[in-house]
Formats: structure tokens, C-alpha cells, sequence
């Protein structure tokens, strides 16, 4: 079975998740508390102790050392796979292969960042000598927002994307943040609102870019057999796929598609055997309005170049047939600067029924899907109650 | 010059520097794989296409075509040149790709497209470092 995940199928689950005691803007706690709320309720999700926690994943800032001594946990697997902000379903996947080797049983994934407040969060700083600031900070980059739009502006020229198609995917996250009492934007918006609101970095307005917050977000994962004697229901990890391709954005392979998307959802969808037509609902890192419409593309919901008419006429939105970033996303939930933890624990909130007024009837099968890096890399995940 | 430039300077490394050197010049170094005939951008001594160690430097033509583009409204503080301007991935003619200022063009993307063919420029922005820019040219 060399090169061959599908015998990874289902052998692990999703036991706890957890956000920050609250989310938005705290200038009262640091990323490592973050990180410690998120455990704390994340465990208590679980129905499990510190104790028993054996295998510790994170990734930014904060290292694999900083939470093992923050939160007195020894584990004997360690993690900190970092390729950005969809790193989170990442660990999922070295998890289920860790748990699934006997190397570990019990793994916490923990994500912390004092995105907005800045508490405990030195400033990155490339280097003079970085192939960074020698190639592209010299020009005047402004981090993600003139990143991601790079591709944004060439998939205009090869397929007529407009920047109303782009406002679509920000009109119809804010419907969702609206039925979420966690989300930090709830208030409603338009087309021309976006439209209107000032240019950060053409083609994107503020309204195509995320928020900037603070969060903490953690999930559990062990194997399908302890799930099964915990308090809430399993939400199995069916597939995963995981792919990188560069670190700048000028070293992109092509502007108009997503290669590394592409790879990790081939993946997924060939472990778990589940076809496009039994997904409910999607969680899409949604950095930018852009990003969901390649990840349409990529993850083959669509043709290329037919992300934009698909999520025209709120297509997204609620009571819409493709219920895209139902916690209200990036866009308008929390985006502390890595944003895939929080892409797992809505889905597990979905598969479980527990999502209230935002809650898409009879979902048993969801997908998960990151960005990291400026669409450096990518991963999925393919997640149900069902095995 | 360098006392006042505000911008990010680039800092060669060991593999970077010939580029960096002949920039200096007013000229556009690539590299070129000796195996696989690739040209490639930014400077590395192995070929990223094939891995061969094989590698040579090459004199581009400094003419290219704009691939992609933004306009950036909100650049990091103090850099130097005011806002909006356009900042574009420059595919080659000999096929590499690298980021630039695209200069003498209005930041509206009316004025602006893909595929726009480009030449090289050269501005020095301190006595040692001299950044490439690219401007529109008449085809050919």
C-alpha cells in the first residue's frame, strides 16, 4: 500500500474543539493566552483531561516548545509544521497518520494570535539579505492583500472574473456572520458596499480583505475507536491532502489557478471516496474574496474560470445551495492572521448539529480547505459524522 | 542617494550578488540551466526546473510581457514612491518571471493590461543597489 492514504480513511476523529473564551479585539490577553482558553474549552469539548494529551501540533508564532511549558503538558509527539494559516489542517493530517503509527493517541492542535492587539507578538521582520526583501519588498509589497491579488487580477484577464463576482463571496459571508453571535462584523452589506469601500490593493477593496483580530482556536484529534467512548459525537476524518509550492508569490507556478489547492483536494476526495455531490457545507479559507473562487476551482466544484458565476447570486449565502463559511468566515467571523484552525471547528459544529440559527439541516459531510503562505500552500480536509 | 533612500534595500547574498553587480551596470542578469535550457529568476545556483548544478549567467533582453499586476493604495510607511502605483509580475521573453515596479503608466486599471509588453529600466536607489523596473514599450 506504499503512496496509497486511503487505508487512513476514517481512522481517526475530531473529539473537541474550542475557540477563545471571546474573540475580536483583546487587548488584555496574550497569544499564548489565546492559546490556552482555546485548549481549555477544546479538551472540556472533548471530555478529556490535560493528561491525557500526548501529542502537541502549533504552528506561527508561538512554537512547539512555548505550549508544552505554558500549558504543563509533556507530549511525546510534537508538531509545528508552519507553511501559514492553513497549517492547522495540516496537523490534522500528521495526527491521524501519528495516531494511526502508535505514536501518539491523544493530539492537540492550538492556535493563538494576538492578530489585532499585538500582546506577546513580536513583529515579523525579513531580513535585508531575505530573497524576500531583495526580490519583492523592494517593490513596495504590501504583505497578503498585493499578494493574493495578483492572481485575483489575472484570472480577470483569462476569464472575465469582475470585482462584483468577488463582492458576492463578502456579501454573502456577511449574511452568515449575522447569524452568528460570535462574529465580529454582523452587520449587513451590498455589493456596492464593497464596491465602494476604499482600495487597499486593486483589485481588492477593504470589504474583499479579512479581518484583523485576535483568537484562539484548538481542536482534538484521536483515533476513531477513543472517539467513540467520548461525549460528543465523532466527526470522522475521511481525507486530507496537503500540498506547498513556493514562498513568494512572485515564484507562483500560475496566477490563474491554485496548483497547490489543486493537489491537496485531489487527495483528499481520492482518501475518503466521497464524491463533490455528498459535501453539505464548505469552510474556505477566506483571506480575501478571491481565495474561495480558486478553491471552487481547484478542489473541481467547478470548471476553471467558473468560480465567479458560481458564487453569483448568493450562491454562498444562507438558504443558498453551497453553504460556503457558515461561521462568517474570515471575512466578517475572526481572522487573527492564520485562520484554518477555525475552519475545523465550525465544521465539527456543523456535523454535530450544534450550530443554531446558522446551522445547515441534516449536514453529515463537510469540507475543509486552507490557504498559507500567498497561496504558497494548501491542505484539506474531508470530515463527516458518517465513516 | 543612500542617505535618503526610505524604501527597503536589498542586501546580496553570496548568490544573489552578480545580479545585484551588474543591476549596477544597467544591466539584466538571469541564469540559464545548461541541461534543461531553462531560464530562471531569482538567482540560485541549481536549476529550479531540473536540479542540475549546471548553471550559467545570461544577459536577459530586458524585454517582457506584464502577467499580472496590482495597484497598491496603502504601500508600508515611508517607502518612496507615493501611492497608488502598480507593482506587476514581468514575464521575460526568455520565459523567467520576476516582480517589479511597472513605471510611466497611470495606477488606473483602465490604462493597464495583462500581457502589456514591457522593457526593462533601471533606477538607482543608493550607490550600491540599483533596483530593475519595467516600462511599456512599442511591440516588438
Amino acid at each position: 500500500m506504499t503512496n496509497d492514504s486511503r487505508r487512513l480513511r476514517g481512522s481517526a476523529a475530531i473529539a473537541g474543539v474550542g475557540e477563545s473564551d471571546q474573540l475580536g479585539r483583546l487587548p488584555d490577553k496574550s497569544a499564548l493566552q489565546l492559546h490556552m482558553e482555546a485548549t481549555h474549552n477544546a479538551l472540556a469539548d472533548a471530555g478529556l483531561r490535560k493528561s491525557d494529551v500526548d501529542a502537541v501540533f502549533t504552528s506561527g508564532r508561538n512554537t512547539a516548545n512555548d505550549l508544552p511549558e505554558y500549558l504543563g503538558i509533556r507530549p511525546r509527539f510534537v508538531g509545528g509544521t508552519q507553511v501559514g494559516g492553513c497549517s492547522f489542517l495540516l496537523h490534522v493530517e500528521h495526527a491521524m497518520a501519528a495516531i494511526a503509527a502508535g505514536l501518539c493517541e491523544v493530539a492537540l492542535i492550538t492556535h493563538g494570535e494576538s492578530g489585532y492587539s499585538r500582546i506577546a507578538m513580536p513583529a515579523p521582520r525579513w531580513g535585508s539579505d531575505s530573497t524576500n526583501n531583495q526580490f519583492e519588498l523592494c517593490y513596495g509589497t504590501s504583505g497578503p492583500p498585493t499578494g493574493y491579488a495578483f492572481a485575483a487580477t489575472r484570472h480577470m484577464h483569462e476569464y472575465g472574473t469582475t470585482s462584483e463576482q468577488l463582492a458576492e463571496v463578502a456579501v454573502a459571508t456577511r449574511k452568515w456572520a449575522a447569524l452568528n453571535p460570535k462574529a465580529y462584523a454582523r452587520d449587513p452589506i451590498t455589493i456596492d458596499d464593497v464596491l465602494g469601500s476604499r482600495l487597499i490593493a486593486w483589485p481588492f477593496h477593504l470589504l474583499d480583505c479579512c479581518l484583523v483580530t485576535d483568537a484562539g482556536g484548538a481542536a482534538i484529534v484521536t483515533s476513531a475507536e477513543r472517539a467513540r467512548d467520548l461525549p460528543k459525537k465523532p466527526v470522522y476524518v475521511l481525507g486530507s491532502g496537503e500540498c506547498a509550492t513556493h514562498q513568494m508569490v512572485s515564484q507562483m507556478p500560475a496566477y490563474d489557478r491554485w496548483d497547490a489547492a489543486q493537489v491537496a483536494g485531489e487527495r483528499a476526495f481520492r482518501m475518503s471516496g466521497v464524491k463533490h455531490a455528498d459535501i453539505d457545507v464548505a469552510q474556505f479559507y477566506d483571506a480575501f474574496t478571491i481565495v474561495p473562487i480558486l478553491a471552487l476551482e481547484a478542489l473541481g466544484f467547478c470548471g476553471r474560470g467558473e468560480g465567479g458565476p458560481f458564487v453569483s447570486n448568493q450562491r454562498t449565502a444562507p438558504g443558498g445551495d453551497f453553504p460556503m463559511n457558515t461561521n462568517g468566515g474570515g471575512l466578517s467571523y475572526t481572522h487573527t492572521g492564520m485562520y484554518g484552525i477555525f475552519t475545523i471547528i465550525e465544521a465539527v459544529r456543523q456535523m454535530r448539529g450544534e450550530c443554531a440559527a446558522r446551522q445547515v439541516a441534516g449536514a453529515k459531510t463537510a469540507i475543509c480547505h486552507g490557504t498559507g503562505g500567498i497561496w504558497s500552500a494548501a491542505a484539506t480536509l474531508i470530515l463527516s459524522t458518517e465513516r | 542617494m543612500a542617505d535618503t533612500y526610505t524604501g527597503p534595500i536589498p542586501k546580496p547574498t553570496p548568490e544573489t550578488l552578480p545580479f545585484w553587480e551588474a543591476a549596477k551596470r544597467h544591466t539584466l542578469l538571469i541564469q540559464r540551466c545548461d541541461d534543461c535550457a531553462t531560464h530562471y529568476f531569482y538567482p540560485r545556483p541549481l536549476c529550479p526546473a531540473c536540479l542540475s548544478r549546471r548553471v550559467r549567467w545570461v544577459e536577459a533582453s530586458g524585454r517582457g510581457r506584464l502577467h499580472t499586476f496590482v495597484i497598491n493604495h496603502r504601500p508600508p510607511r515611508n517607502f518612496p514612491v507615493a501611492a497608488p502605483f502598480v507593482i506587476g509580475i514581468v514575464e521575460l521573453e526568455e520565459g523567467a518571471r520576476m516582480m517589479s515596479h511597472i513605471v510611466d503608466v497611470e495606477p488606473d486599471p483602465a490604462a493597464i493590461r495583462c500581457e502589456m509588453p514591457l522593457e526593462v529600466v533601471f533606477e538607482d536607489i543608493t550607490e550600491e543597489i540599483t533596483l530593475p523596473k519595467f516600462r511599456p514599450r512599442k511591440e516588438p
